[in-house]
């Protein structure tokens, strides 16, 4: 089951220039959380502290803190360990290319050293059903390799990847972002349908679509959250005149 | 939407509460990271680990030499194991000669191939042409001496020097018995196997020339070659130069090939007819038999001047090469 | 050039002189003329290979050991399998290491050990191979008192290092980021991602590249005349003298004997073959296994 996030004055820089300033915030449990902004504004910068994805670019750190149900993620856990609980889908599709399907989302449990092929079987199947991808691979499993799929179809690849080593998190980095309008709905689908069982929190510069898949949604702004609140409340009566001058267009 | 059905929601549901997470019971030790980073950087440091040691070998092992006749060692002209003399000055008069004849002989050849590969070549021609020129660099050059002492010496022999004495005598640079064997085969052998080398890294630079450069000059009405000479060539030629140079380190260090045919006697003529000795022939020939430390030592030193200057020539040919290509992607298109 | 089509008589092109279009064909003609004599040698020497070569392959040839000079027969068998024998040792000891040293300069040299690293290979890379020999002999054959497989295994390895440390590098450096992020968001440590993903990923680059390294070596003479120094009779000790297949037509064709020269020919004709063999039969299998549609 989904656990929630506290941030607590969270900063991250890239070399010398910060990227993000003192980011509080407290994501629910089982809702989805929509980051919006516009481009450079931190939000990509943002999910990546959650997972400490960020340190792996060269020169970049953070600090802060951020607490991921009972884990500190900045304080007595290792980055290895925090991403093995938090599920990550990137902008652009990206499975391993010489996978084929089948390890592609038995990578993350396989890589790590379970190797029991009777679950791994099960696993594999249920984070594919999951990810509404099952029924188009089913045949081709093994034979097929994971770059084969259509843009869509790697995405939702992507994701049961991510869900086949059963986080509690969910972070979606714009997973719709290089994707037509048709592979789209059916992710937002999905993300619909996944929050039931996974906090998600989802980056996305497409205002409809936070609107539709998110119930909170927060508003960044030149590396500072604006504002944050439910998802009604930002895009009908938004407190702060950023964001306002966001929502109807008058910038981003 | 073939998203899961209601009914095949709930079982999923099940399944995923029914198994415990595999992964959160297992540890991660930083351990396994900290090993490998330390393996991968002792691979590298074995890199500079090997130069320092080939340096180090090298100097050690000449100081007998060089303590014995200094700067002089390769100004000197006598070999003579028995009474241990050595001076370097024929094999490095043999090595500068050689090497300069095969560029003479290849760099027109290879500049012509890379323009023509590059500029006038039908599409489909292309590649196998590139293929087939960068094959000639593959063949082992043992290979190469053994067709020299069969095949190119006899012809040199028998129709290239009685044309070039007879048209070409009055320069002295072609006179006296056509032996076949000697520094003129030594320099032909040589020019085939640097061409691959000099035409692939002219050609690289070509390509590397922006496309607006070409067709600036094209628009002002300039024939094909005006347009190879003023949009490509004048734009290329740091990097050909570097090619050039380049040729030349592969030519210094050559050895098997060489050997085989430049005749292996240390003298210093001025035809080409006459045989020659070069550097690392001397090595080749001599490193086994030789018996005394001085011997073992000077032979060693040649080999430290051919180090050192095949080093300098090799980094001054890719900061030339660099200059033209940077920035552009190594293998644009072949 | 041509003018203007729709109103040709009101614009007419500048001619170009007959001088500069004769030039032009002059070039052409140049460029054309280069290109055969280029490839008149590659023919020759692959024609005389073939011609000559085949004509002393036999049985014999190929299973026997050298018969004395002057007598009839006998073969390079010996110098076949000694050639194995030196190459296997250089592959071993070369090929680890320029692929341990070509994943460290791609995924932590981006500093200043990384750039000497750089550095440091293309010279090694340049380095003529008669000096590696010299190398080679002081650090194995002196130290061990006799000429041996180990030493020319050595030397082998040290040319075989730089040509793979930096096709290792460049190909994993193609592999583009977001596959190593996605194998870190799983929380795949730093050493499985590179070995399993990165290296995976890379595999076929640096198949080639490990093939070109063991190609250029296969055919070298000058590093083996004083490390491993050739043997006339079967050896499969590491720590003896070995025959080399280019060794031993090097021997044979500066021979004075015609028995010798024709198996000197037949000894080249069987290195070029089995260094194609070798190098399609390596990329052979590793093309097969590969997944429809990856990379």
């Amino acid at each position: 089951m989904g656990v929630s996030i506290e941030v607590d004055k969270l900063n991250a820089w890239f070399g010398k220039t910060q990227a993000l300033y003192d980011i509080t915030m407290k994501v629910a449990a089982n809702h989805a959380t929509a980051i919006i902004g516009p481009s450079g504004c931190g939000k990509s910068t943002f999910v990546r502290c959650l997972n400490r994805m960020h340190e792996t670019v060269p020169e970049a750190r953070a600090a802060g803190s951020v607490h991921i149900g009972e884990l500190n993620v900045y304080n007595g856990s290792s980055a290895v360990q925090i991403r093995r609980r938090i599920g990550m889908v990137f902008q652009k599709p990206n499975p391993f290319p010489t996978m084929s399907i089948y390890d592609n989302v038995a990578a993350g449990l396989k890589l790590n050293g379970y190797n029991n092929r009777k679950k791994l079987d099960e696993i594999v199947e249920r984070s594919l059903k999951l990810s509404a991808l099952w029924d188009e691979v089913k045949d081709t499993l093994r034979k097929k390799s994971g770059a084969s799929l259509s843009g869509g179809q790697q995405q939702r690849l992507c994701i049961a990847r991510a869900l086949a080593v059963e986080p509690e998190v969910l972070l979606m980095d714009e997973p719709c972002s290089a994707l037509d309008p048709i592979s789209t709905g059916k992710i937002e689908e999905l993300i619909y349908q996944l929050k039931e069982r996974f906090t998600i929190v989802i980056v996305t510069h497409n205002m409809q679509q936070a609107y539709r898949v998110a119930e909170f949604t927060g508003f960044f702004l030149l590396g500072k959250l604006i504002e944050f609140d439910k998802t009604e409340k930002i895009f009908t009566t938004p407190s702060d005149k950023r964001t306002e001058d966001y929502i109807t267009g008058r910038f981003g | 939407m073939p998203g899961p059905q209601p009914g095949a929601k709930s079982e999923v549901a099940l399944s995923l509460e029914v198994n415990a997470p595999p992964l959160r019971s297992s540890r991660y030790s930083p351990l396994g990271d900290q090993i490998f980073t330390w393996a991968m950087l002792a691979c590298g440091l074995c890199v500079l680990a090997l130069v320092g040691l080939i340096i180090y070998e090298l100097v050690t092992k000449s100081s007998n030499s060089w303590h014995a006749f200094g700067m002089n060692f390769f100004f000197r002209s006598e070999w003579d194991p028995v009474n241990e003399q050595f001076g370097a000055f024929p094999f490095v008069y043999g090595t500068i000669v050689s090497s300069l004849l095969a560029l003479v002989i290849a760099v027109p050849l290879a500049i012509g191939v890379a323009v023509f590969i590059t500029e006038m070549s039908p599409g489909w021609l292309r590649s196998p042409l590139a293929f087939t020129t960068e094959l000639l660099a593959a063949i082992p050059s043992v290979i190469y001496g053994l067709w020299a002492i069969f095949v190119l010496v006899p012809l040199i022999r028998e129709y290239v020097e009685p044309f070039l004495a007879r048209h070409f005598g009055w320069t002295g640079l072609f006179e006296g018995p056509a032996y076949g064997i000697g520094m003129l085969a030594a320099g032909v052998i040589l020019a085939i196997m640097v061409v691959p080398i000099v035409s692939s890294i002219t050609r690289e630079v070509m390509t590397a020339v922006p496309r607006q450069q070409r067709e600036a000059v094209l628009a002002l009405g300039a024939t094909r070659w005006e347009m190879i000479r003023t949009g490509v060539l004048r734009n290329a030629r740091a990097g050909i130069m570097g090619g050039i140079i380049l040729g030349l380190g592969r030519a210094l260090g050559e050895t098997m090939a060489v050997t085989m045919v430049i005749g292996n006697r240390p003298e210093i003529a001025k035809s080409l007819f006459a045989p020659g000795y070069t550097m690392a022939s001397v090595i080749a020939n001599e490193f086994s038999e030789a018996t005394s430390d001085r011997y073992l030592s000077a032979l060693v030193e040649v080999g430290l001047a051919l180090f050192i200057v095949t080093i300098i020539i090799n980094m001054l040919a890719q900061v030339l090469v660099w200059t033209v290509t940077r920035g552009t992607p190594a293998r644009a298109n072949v | 050039m041509s003018s203007p089509a729709d109103n040709p008589s009101e614009f007419t092109a500048p001619q170009i002189s007959l001088w500069r279009r004769g030039l032009n064909n002059l070039v052409t003609v140049a460029a054309i003329t280069a290109v055969i004599i280029v490839l008149v040698p590659l023919i020759a020497v692959f024609g005389y290979l073939v011609y000559k070569g085949i004509g002393s392959i036999n049985w014999a040839f190929l299973t026997q050991t050298p018969k004395p000079p002057g007598e009839v027969g006998g073969g390079m068998a010996n110098a076949v399998a000694g050639s194995a024998l030196i190459l296997a040792i250089g592959s071993v000891v070369g090929v680890p290491i320029g692929i341990g040293a070509g994943i460290y300069l791609a995924e932590f040299g981006r500093n200043r050990l990384g750039d000497l690293i750089r550095f440091t290979s293309d010279v090694l890379n340049g380095v003529p191979s008669i000096i590696v020999g010299i190398v080679a002999y002081g650090l194995v054959v002196l130290s061990q008192g006799h000429f041996s497989a180990l030493a020319g295994g050595a030397a082998l390895a040290i040319m075989m290092i730089p040509t793979i440390t930096r096709t290792t590098e460049e190909m994993l450096l193609l592999v583009p980021h977001a596959v190593r992020e996605a194998a870190y968001g799983l929380g795949v440590s730093k050493w499985r991602t590179t070995l399993s993903i990165t290296l995976r990923t890379a595999t076929s680059g640096i198949i080639t590249g490990v093939m070109l390294a063991f190609a250029r070596v296969a055919g070298e003479t000058a590093p083996l005349l004083f490390t491993a120094f050739g043997n006339q009779y079967w050896n499969w000790k590491i720590n003896q003298p070995t025959a080399a297949l280019p060794l031993q037509i090097f021997t044979y064709a500066i021979s004075p004997y015609d028995e010798w020269h024709k198996q000197a020919w037949a000894g080249a004709l069987i290195l070029i073959v089995l260094i194609v063999l070798s190098v399609s039969a390596v990329r052979f299998v590793a093309g097969r296994g590969m997944l429809k549609g990856a990379g």
